[in-house]
């Protein structure tokens, strides 16, 4: 991320990270997940699931900063997100 | 707990709902789920004893929700998800009731339950799911069809003027009433926290997208367009009177929190028989 200055605080705060799962097999397809996620983590993906509906792909895994927005608005209890620990998404700003 | 639900790779909601049922048989891109989720969501952030938590249902769409919620859920009869959770809570009134109904079952059907809990100011919690229709019965007209919308029932448009369900509630007596759309989950679950803390009858009604039945027939073929439609039309208003919100066929949804009093419920009248002047 690139910043105008360099806040004052950088070295304490850092951004929540979190990985994507999708549960394949319970999504159909409505695409809430991938129109809503506010940092275009996920696409549609092209593999369709056993029912014929094509489940959401995770494809900027490193953007997602774990707002839980897709696992609110999934009507199929079919995405969640697992925080991950401090240390972990320190590594990864 | 990150360490468990990576091990199991299940949903973080699932010890909460009856997992074998799920997928559940809600149509794609239908609303209920996100409530269901936003409903559980409010309910673990509410701190309440979940065994002392009763989810009554009545019958439809929005009724299948009971069968899916793994609590002391209940799946009464046609409109008849008040009476019995009006019994349930005078049995034990220890409990904290949540109706969690669609807008057929509980204004139609229901109707006159509704007004008539409302009045008591009975202690329940009140989730009206309201879709514009009766999803399954297979699209019919409904007290919540907004006038000149199609449906299966009216060919050629409605002709008959709605409900406007906040202003039922608040008329008819309820202390707390709301009004989200699915696609403000997060408002949505902050609304039923607030529903399920305060003492009296508080009620949440949710809009939420029915693409197959009442999209299909009014140009909203995906409920990604009735989402979209959501989220370009929808006004946050708190503390807006009721008699304003009406909902149109193209028009506004105001959402917000609408009303939000302290009045004595009906077991505290009941318990203080005596001291009433």
């Amino acid at each position: 991320m690139k910043y105008w200055r360099r806040p004052l605080d950088l070295d304490k705060v850092c951004l929540p990270r979190a990985e994507v799962r999708i549960i394949e097999e319970r999504c159909k397809g409505c695409n809430y997940c991938v129109t809503y996620c506010p940092r275009n983590v996920l696409v549609t993906g092209e593999k369709f699931n056993s029912k014929g509906y094509y489940p959401p792909h995770v494809k900027n895994q490193d953007e997602c900063a774990s707002c839980g927005l897709c696992q609110m608005i999934c009507p199929e209890f079919a995405i969640y997100h697992i925080v991950q620990r401090p240390e972990v998404a320190e590594q990864s700003v | 707990m990150i360490d468990e639900q990576v091990l199991d790779g299940l949903h973080p909601m699932d010890k909460l709902l009856r997992a074998d049922r799920i997928p559940h048989i809600w149509c794609p891109g239908c609303g209920i789920g996100t409530v269901v989720y936003s409903f559980l969501s409010a309910l673990i952030k509410s701190g309440l004893d979940l065994d002392k938590v009763a989810v009554v249902s009545g019958i439809g769409c929005t009724g299948r929700a009971a069968g899916y919620i793994n609590l002391d859920s209940f799946h009464t009869t046609h409109g008849r998800a008040l009476p019995f959770a009006t019994g349930l809570k005078l049995g034990n009134p220890e409990l904290k009731v949540v109706v969690f109904s669609g807008d057929g079952d509980l204004i139609s059907i229901g109707g006159n339950h509704f007004i008539h809990a409302a009045r008591r100011n009975m202690d329940i919690a009140v989730i009206c799911v309201n879709n514009f229709t009766y999803g399954m019965t297979g699209g019919q007209l409904g007290p919540t069809t907004p006038i000149r919308a199609k449906t299966t029932t009216s060919p050629y448009g409605n002709t008959e003027h709605p409900f406007n369900l906040p202003y039922l509630a608040a008329a008819s007596g309820a202390v707390y009433v709301a009004r989200w759309t699915s696609l403000d989950a997060r408002r949505t679950e902050r609304a039923i926290g607030e529903a399920l803390a305060k003492k009296g009858f508080s009620f949440v009604e949710v809009i939420a997208p029915c693409p197959t039945l009442y999209g299909n027939m009014n140009k909203m073929k995906t409920g990604l367009d009735q989402m979209r439609f959501y989220e370009e039309n929808s006004v946050i208003r708190h503390g807006a009177e009721p008699k304003d919100v009406d909902i149109t066929l193209n028009g506004q949804i105001i959402v917000g929190k609408f009303v939000d009093i302290e009045k004595p419920t009906y077991l505290d009248l009941r318990d203080n028989i005596g001291s009433i002047v």
